[in-house]
């Protein structure tokens, strides 16, 4: 029973660290006053890139870099639309859902049901690692677990605690009055997006190259718009998008577990998503005022004449 | 030195509007050609291809109209919902869920009664089961401002897992050798269809409809009126007394009604009988999120632009098989195609003009 629990939270980790990604680049984005639908997409080019390359080279690192710069260029396009064309950023991000889910579906279709026989060596962590229960769950994952936490943990310093962070939260807020301060708006807003569609691109290399170790078309599953919710649920803080996203994880795990009490396999399927619903439903009985959401998030901004 | 000087642009004719979204189609065709070049397709070939596909041969524009069929119901729906800003991007959902009261009344009630009882009967049964699929994210909004964007695509998710659920489960026909699926509908349950074709032209004739009606609604009612205040200027609305939660119950039960006269279309039309989700719906209510918008949110226009968006689709099936690309090129053809319509707009509001000085 003990060896199921810490397998299970184990699991639950891995399952997680993906959702946090994502999770903290959306909060870095959205706080600058930009909606990015698109992670989904930027989620499943970083997973086919990722796959690509590590499998071409073998370098595992080189896989994960370069996702991380296509997220990063991909980004630009809605950084584009949404910042200096003004357009609906909801569509736009439905947009970038498409075209990144065909893009990868294109690039990826010589990859599909090939496995991936590198490996990314687990990081266990000396002395931390033996203590009891808790070494097995957290200091002895796989790196992405901790680049995730270390870089929600850097992004909360960043936003929370930087001249820089100071400046793309006001954008969020305030786009009119920070640039009245000598800010370049726009510079900041397609910065925002762009780490965000980093995080996101390093999201699904987890995927691709760590989770699962195999491409196959619709593997993100959904991942990007339940990261799109969870950003809501850590109230666009990414320090307490850490625990939202392995709450999260533990969701995905726990279908497997439940699986054998003769639960429909469908009905296990279901659960993230209802969670997704019913964390909304919980968070919407606060105060609106407490939500903390960026207040022109989703508003396009117009520059004025100068 | 080249300055770029943007003034808004306040005399938006219709034709200027047409032109516009012309121009930007065709942007994106460059782009789109250039994704093919890189994958090693000759793209004036490959878009060639994809209208002669669609709209050169009598089986092509036979296959055409079929898929436009369920894109103009979802697409006419998605024109009123987002007239309203309301971002239903369920409709995927909406349209399972039709398929699946419809199929429930089908299979109950259709050995006993006669075509003309029970053909409007499933009609009215997925018009009920995608309209009640709808309303839930209208409820989350309005009464405890969830996402709506997020409530759909969870509920299409959801909904999925369901049908799987009762397909393999209680629903499962013993006519299917253990495979997932429900029994055939009963005959007088099945749509006829237009000889020769997969065109089961009720549906056809009841999706035009549905856009006339909804044009007349949108633009000669007060709830058509209401609905757009909602979208254009909610303060105002809320100042006018508007009630937020009826209107968008209603043009939600509207929206995702169609949604699900689009499922009873593909379930008594084409398959008979209730199989996997994705067989069907192959993704149709996001490719009618584009019909929507090319339609510029008009219902009437939805009618064209979904039968365009249909060629699309009936033309990538073919050069998926003579080329050998794959289904996701369909994809990548619509989301560049959508964003060069968005990008678009800024030109159509904008007026700019370049202005050379010497300092």
């Amino acid at each position: 029973m003990e060896d199921i629990i810490i397998s299970t939270l184990q699991r639950a980790m891995v399952a997680g660290t993906p959702l946090l990604l994502a999770t903290t680049g959306e909060v870095i984005c959205e706080r600058s006053g930009i909606l990015n639908l698109g992670v989904e997409g930027v989620m499943s080019m970083g997973a086919v890139v990722a796959f690509i390359v590590t499998m071409t080279t073998g370098q595992p690192w080189l896989g994960v870099l370069a996702a991380l710069a296509s997220g990063m260029m991909f980004s630009i396009i809605h950084a584009f639309a949404s910042v200096t064309l003004q357009a609906n950023q909801v569509v736009s991000g439905l947009a970038m859902t498409m075209l990144g889910l065909g893009l990868s579906g294109m690039l990826g279709k010589p990859y599909v049901g090939k496995p991936l026989l590198i490996k990314m060596e687990d990081w266990v962590i000396p002395y931390l690692s033996d203590i009891p229960y808790l070494g097995k769950i957290l200091f002895s994952q796989g790196p992405f677990f901790y680049i995730a936490i270390f870089l929600a943990l850097a992004a909360w310093f960043l936003l929370e605690r930087t001249r820089l962070g100071i400046q793309i939260r006001s954008t969020g807020e305030n786009p009119k009055a920070t640039e009245t301060q000598g800010v370049n708006v726009f510079k900041l807003k397609y910065l925002s997006v762009i780490i965000g569609g980093g995080f996101s691109a390093l999201a699904g290399a987890h995927l691709s190259i760590s989770y699962s170790k195999s491409w196959i078309e619709g593997m993100t599953a959904g991942r990007g718009w339940i990261a799109i919710a969870l950003t809501i649920f850590a109230l666009w803080n990414p320090a307490r998008a850490i625990w939202a996203a392995f709450l999260f994880g533990g969701i995905f795990v726990v279908q497997y577990l439940l699986q054998p009490l003769g639960i429909s396999p469908n009905f296990l399927a279901m659960l993230p998503y209802i969670a997704t619903l019913l964390i909304l439903l919980l968070i919407s009985l606060k105060d609106p005022k407490k939500l903390n959401a960026p207040a022109m998030l989703g508003e396009p901004y117009k520059r004025s004449e100068r | 030195m080249l300055k770029i000087k943007t003034t808004d642009r306040y005399d938006i004719t219709p034709l200027r509007s047409f032109m516009t979204n012309i121009l930007s189609l065709l942007a994106a065709l460059v782009v789109i050609s250039i994704i093919f070049l890189i994958a090693g397709v000759n793209p004036l070939f490959a878009i060639s291809e994809i209208f002669s596909g669609s709209f050169g041969t009598f089986y092509g524009i036979k296959e055409t109209i079929t898929k436009a069929i369920p894109l103009i119901l979802i697409g006419t729906g998605l024109t009123l919902a987002f007239r309203a800003k309301f971002w239903n991007i369920g409709a995927e959902g909406q349209m399972l869920m039709g398929a699946i009261f419809a199929t429930w009344t089908g299979l109950n009630f259709g050995g006993a009664l006669p075509s003309y009882i029970i053909v409007p009967l499933i009609f009215l049964a997925g018009f009920i089961g995608g309209g009640l699929w709808g309303i839930i994210p209208a409820i989350l909004k309005i009464k405890y401002s969830i996402n709506e964007v997020i409530s759909t695509l969870m509920l299409n998710y959801i909904c999925a897992e369901f049908l799987m659920m009762l397909i393999v489960g209680p629903w499962k026909g013993k006519t299917r050798f253990g495979f997932p699926g429900t029994d055939n509908l009963p005959d007088s349950a099945i749509l006829g269809l237009i000889p020769g074709s997969r065109i089961h032209y009720a549906t056809l004739i009841l999706a035009i409809i549905c856009a006339i009606v909804l044009s007349v609604i949108i633009y000669k009612t007060r709830f058509g009126y209401e609905v757009r205040v909602v979208g254009e200027n909610p303060d105002a609305g809320r100042y006018a007394g508007i009630n937020f939660l009826k209107t968008s119950l209603i043009l939600m039960a509207i929206s995702g009604g169609l949604a699900g006269f689009a499922g009873v279309g593909e379930l008594a039309g084409i398959h008979h009988y209730l199989g996997y989700p994705a067989s069907i719906s192959s993704g149709y209510g996001f490719t009618a999120i584009i019909v929507a918008w090319l339609a510029k949110l008009n219902p009437l226009y939805a009618v064209f632009s979904g039968i365009f968006f249909a060629g699309i689709l009936v033309g990538g099936d073919a050069i998926q098989i003579s080329l050998g690309l794959p289904a996701a090129t369909v994809q990548i053809v619509n989301g560049t195609l959508l964003i060069f319509l968005i990008m678009g707009d800024y030109f159509l509001n904008h007026k700019i003009t370049l202005k050379f000085s010497n300092k």
